[in-house]
Formats: structure tokens, C-alpha cells, sequence
């Protein structure tokens, strides 16, 4: 970020490296970028701004840590462990499937119509919001949802004997799986269409087994791609609010959920600050999963381009 | 050799059929649910009463008025979400790719930054950011437009970039620049004809990304499509789940057409016949 602002308030090239045309202080050029800039500025930068600074903001203004402190009560560390276990276990999930159907297209027609058909599917279902896969799986899973009725009348069997599941954490699970799937399938299928069928056949050549193949070839190149497939997908979980906002019926079992009762909720006096602390914790998680991410997809990039 | 290969090809088919299928059923049992909810009619009978009233807008617009006004709202503001990001994007990549490429990382990072940044957390810092959007345009629901355009940054981004590195911008505007265009016409007659696809994939992008958008609109107390289907299913549930479906499968077309207009354009393009 200092970067940004350092770039755009002085735009001079740094003395050490001798630039086209010389270092010019000001050029007209850069007014065409304003536009973007200002915007970012304001809807951007200063919403961020805003998450850091009130996290250290105390009630009466002043500096404070009592909000970060404050992220250590139980409900907050439970909501931040709940998060992670159920961003965790989506993902992996997510990655073993969505990687095996990945492979599973890739290994039909390049340009056929299933992959085409798949590809779209999957772009619906990754990204196209929680809401209407919320009420998606109260059709089919709800109290008269059509899977639920016909177990009970049909087969004689109630899902729901132990409790109603649906609406708490593993019934998260499992929508979270459901869009997890297809965004494994789209992140995943570059790195598989880079792995060549002459390496399959040099490893055959040479006398190795499917096992072999997969055990010294291409699972160390796929290696780091899967990983860093399963660490976006964890992300992506982590960050969701839509399906968790529109199924959990009571509490706030993740820190989303939190950090809405927290914007919503009458505040407690001293307390209007929290939300924005544990948007920060949430802004750390990601970001540290980010990094590891674009650490990962340098990696692959190396053989898998 | 040949054993082996038809051996492995076989293995792998059934691989493939039995991981389409399982997977198959475990995605479509909840569409065809959504499907049976939207038809079950009294006493086990087959219905088409929720659906007539889907495609009876004027009756539509009467009974659920709060749907009405999240479709509208959304589609103003796939308009606008999608022609703000473009009249944003387009021409700074453009330009900074022509004559400030040392920002191009920068604003390659800023692009990409909203994807480390959850919407939830973006909300938070934007409450404040919206009480001043407030006093100067308005409580529009329309106003989203500007949320949204920093959510389609990542994506339309790439895209446009990703188009941008299959052409050679630089020839073609220093050509038209030597044949005394000028820089809107470069935009509009050189750049952007030559980049169709990329923009429509940013457009097309933008518009699955604004038609899906709950968390925004929902914590900012605006109106939209998913915050309409979010408050009808506590009084309709079976309304809500007809809007979902069919809300799925209109973004399922339109993801498709975009796989088959990326394709087409660049056949055509190859033809010589769009220009």
C-alpha cells in the first residue's frame, strides 16, 4: 500500500536506474490514471483505512488496543475456530473432489460439450452467490425439503431424528462444499491441462506403472497447484457470508455472522469497535493465506505453463 | 505399448463416468429439488401455479412487491456496475500499458487487492464511506454501483488484460497515431474493436458477480435481487425458491454464451468481417 501512494505522489523513477527519457518529476501522462486512482481512493483504500484505524480506535477516540484485546474473548476465539475447522474442512473436501472431476473432464474432449457445459456449471455454482444455494438445499433438505420427505414416507427414514442440522454448521459443510467443488474444478484445470501426455508415455517408455507415473511424475508437478488450489479455497470459505447469512437460522456460530450482529445490533457502550477489529482478524487470515497462495502458484508456474 | 495405452484408456473412462455421475447426482439432486419444491401442489399433485405467477410480471409486481423492486434494482445496477467498470478499467490499462508501464504492477496489485479483502470486512470500512454517498447522491439503491465496481475489479481485470497481451496495442496506436488520430478515436475505432471479447468477458463477468451480491447490499440496508429472495423466504418460501432456480440457471446461460462468444468473436475476427 505505501507503494500505491509513494507511486502516486512521486513519480519520479528512482536515481540508481537510468529510465527512457530521463527522470521527469511530473508528466502530463499521469492524469489519465487520476480517474482510477481517486476512485480506488475513496471505495477502496479509505473502506480499508477505515478496518485498521477503528481497530485501534477507542470509544471517546484516542489510540487503543482493547478492541484487538477483545478478540481473545471465548465467543469471538470460538467464532475464529469455527470459521477456520469449517473453512478447512470445506476446502479439503472441495480440493479431492472438484480435483478428481477436474480430472475427469480434462481427460475428455478439449472442446467438447461436456467440458464446456462443466466449465459454465462450475463458474455458476463457485461464484454466483449463497442465497439461492441456501434455498437451493431448503428444497432439498429442508423440514419439507424433497430429499427429507421422501426418506421419511418412502424409505422410512428421518434425517433430522438427531436434530435439524440444515441450519447449523454441518449444514454448512455441506453447501460450502457445494460451491467449493466448482471452484476447485476452475482453478484446478490450468495446472492439469499443462500436464503433457508425453510425459505419461516418457514414464511408460521406461517401463513405470500408472502408480509410478503418478507417484514421481506428475504428483510432485500437480503438488503444489493442488495446495495452492485447496489454500483459495479455503480463503473463499473463510470469506463467505451469503449462504451463512441467508441458512443459520440462531446465533452467530462464524466470525461473518459476528461481525454482522456486531454492525447490526445495538452496540454495547465501549464495544463499537469490535467489528471492525475482527474484520481485521479476518483481513489477516486471508491475507496470510493469500500470500502462501501466490508463493504456491509461483511454483507451479515453473513446469505447469 | 498398445495394450498398455488401451488398457489406461479404458480405465479411464470409467474413472470419468463414475466421478460424473456421483458428482452428477450431488449437484443436480438440489436444482431438480428446487424444481419439485417450485410444482408440489396439495396432496401430492403436480403444480404450475408458482411459475405462472413467475411469468405474470404485472401479477408478480402486485403480490410480491419487494421481489419487484429487488429485480429492478438489480438490473439497474448491472448496468451501471458493468458501464462503470468498463469506462473505469478500459481506458487506465489501456493508457498505463502505453505510456506509464512502470504502474502497471501497481495497478495490477489494486486490481487484484479486493480479492484479500472479504466483502464482509469491505462493508465494515465502506458504512462510513456510504453515509457521505448519502449526502451527495442520494440513498438509491442504484448506489451500490460503486461497491460493486471495486468487487468486479479483480475479475474484469483480467480479462481485459489478458486481452490486451494477445494484441499488439502499441503498433496499432502508434500506426493510428501516425496517420493523426487522436487519442478517443485510437480508443474507440483501434484499441476497443480489437479487444471485443475481453471487454464482453469483463461485461459478462460483472454481470454474474452484481446479479449474485448479497452481502453488500444486505448490511448497507439497499435493495437488490438477493436481498429479495433472502426476505421473501421467510414469508414464500416456495416464491423465493422459484426466483433462486431460475436466477441459477439464467447466470448458467449467460456463462455459457460467454464461452461460446469468446470463441465466435475471434472466429469472426479471423474472417475479417467485425470491424
Amino acid at each position: 500500500m505505501t507503494d500505491r501512494t509513494t507511486l502516486l505522489v512521486d513519480p519520479a523513477p528512482t536515481p540508481t536506474t537510468p529510465r527512457r527519457r530521463g527522470g521527469r518529476w511530473f508528466s502530463r501522462d499521469l492524469l489519465g490514471v487520476v480517474p482510477f486512482f481517486l476512485f480506488v481512493a475513496v471505495f477502496l483504500v479509505i473502506p480499508t483505512l477505515v478496518v485498521v484505524i477503528g481497530s485501534f480506535g477507542g470509544t471517546g477516540g484516542g489510540v487503543t488496543l482493547d478492541n484487538l484485546a477483545a478478540l481473545g474473548d471465548d465467543y469471538i476465539v470460538d467464532a475464529f475456530l469455527r470459521s477456520i475447522a469449517l473453512s478447512a474442512v470445506t476446502a479439503m473436501l472441495g480440493a479431492i473432489f472438484g480435483a478428481l472431476l477436474a480430472y475427469a473432464v480434462v481427460t475428455g474432449r478439449p472442446d467438447g460439450v461436456v467440458r464446456r457445459a462443466v466449465t459454465a456449471a462450475c463458474g455458476v455454482l463457485a461464484q454466483f452467490g449463497g442465497v439461492t444455494l441456501a434455498f437451493a438445499f431448503i428444497a432439498t433438505l429442508g423440514l419439507s425439503g424433497f430429499v427429507t420427505v421422501f426418506l421419511r414416507d418412502q424409505v422410512g427414514i428421518d434425517i433430522y431424528s438427531g436434530g435439524v442440522w440444515l441450519f447449523d454448521l454441518p449444514g454448512l459443510v455441506l453447501v460450502y462444499t457445494y460451491f467449493q467443488i466448482p471452484l476447485m474444478v476452475i482453478v484446478f484445470l490450468p495446472a492439469l491441462d499443462g500436464i503433457r501426455p508425453q510425459w505419461r508415455e516418457a514414464a511408460e517408455s521406461l517401463g513405470g506403472s500408472t502408480w509410478y507415473y503418478w507417484r514421481r511424475v506428475a504428483g510432485p508437478l500437480l503438488a503444489p497447484a493442488f495446495l495452492g488450489a485447496t489454500l483459495l479455497l479455503f480463503a473463499n470459505a473463510f470469506s463467505a457470508y451469503a449462504t451463512a447469512a441467508a441458512l443459520v437460522s440462531q446465533g452467530s456460530p462464524i466470525v461473518p455472522l459476528q461481525i454482522r450482529s456486531a454492525l447490526t445490533s445495538e452496540v454495547i457502550l465501549g464495544r463499537e469497535n469490535i467489528g471492525k477489529a475482527m474484520a481485521l482478524g479476518m483481513v489477516v487470515v486471508v491475507a496470510v493465506v493469500m500470500w502462501l497462495y501466490a508463493v504456491l502458484q509461483r511454483r507451479t508456474s515453473r513446469w505447469l505453463d | 505399448m498398445a495394450g498398455l495405452v488401451r488398457r489406461r484408456v479404458r480405465r479411464q473412462r470409467i474413472l470419468r463416468w463414475v466421478v460424473v455421475t456421483v458428482l452428477g447426482v450431488f449437484f443436480l439432486l438440489p436444482l431438480f429439488a428446487m424444481l419439485e419444491f417450485t410444482t408440489r401442489g396439495a396432496g401430492g399433485t403436480l403444480t404450475a401455479e408458482t411459475w405462472r405467477t413467475f411469468f405474470d410480471w404485472r401479477q408478480l409486481g402486485e403480490t410480491y412487491p419487494v421481489l419487484w423492486a429487488g429485480m429492478k434494482a438489480s438490473f439497474g445496477l448491472v448496468i451501471l456496475s458493468v458501464l462503470l467498470t468498463l469506462l473505469l478499467l478500459v481506458p487506465t490499462v489501456v493508457w498505463v500499458r502505453l505510456r506509464l508501464p512502470r504502474l502497471r504492477r501497481t495497478v495490477e496489485f489494486i486490481c487484484l487487492l479486493p480479492l484479500t479483502i472479504p466483502a464482509i470486512v469491505l462493508v465494515v470500512g465502506l458504512a462510513p464511506v456510504y453515509a457521505w454517498v448519502v449526502y451527495f447522491v442520494g440513498g438509491s439503491s442504484l448506489t451500490l454501483t460503486f461497491a460493486y465496481t471495486i468487487l468486479a475489479l479483480p475479475f474484469a481485470y483480467r480479462a481485459i488484460d489478458a486481452g490486451l497481451s494477445a494484441i499488439d496495442v502499441r503498433t496499432l496506436t502508434e500506426a493510428a497515431r501516425g496517420l493523426g488520430a487522436g487519442w478517443a478515436t485510437v480508443m474507440w475505432r483501434v484499441v476497443l474493436p480489437n479487444m471485443r471479447s475481453a471487454v464482453l468477458s469483463a461485461a459478462f463477468i460483472t454481470v454474474a458477480l452484481v446479479l449474485g451480491e448479497f452481502t453488500i447490499a444486505s448490511l448497507l440496508n439497499r435493495q437488490n435481487l438477493q436481498v429479495a429472495i433472502d426476505q421473501l423466504g421467510k414469508s414464500s418460501a416456495t416464491m423465493s425458491i422459484a426466483v433462486s432456480l431460475a436466477a441459477l440457471v439464467l447466470a448458467f446461460v449467460l456463462l455459457l454464451l460467454l464461452s461460446f462468444a469468446g470463441r465466435g468473436l475471434r472466429r469472426r475476427q479471423r474472417e475479417g468481417s467485425a470491424s
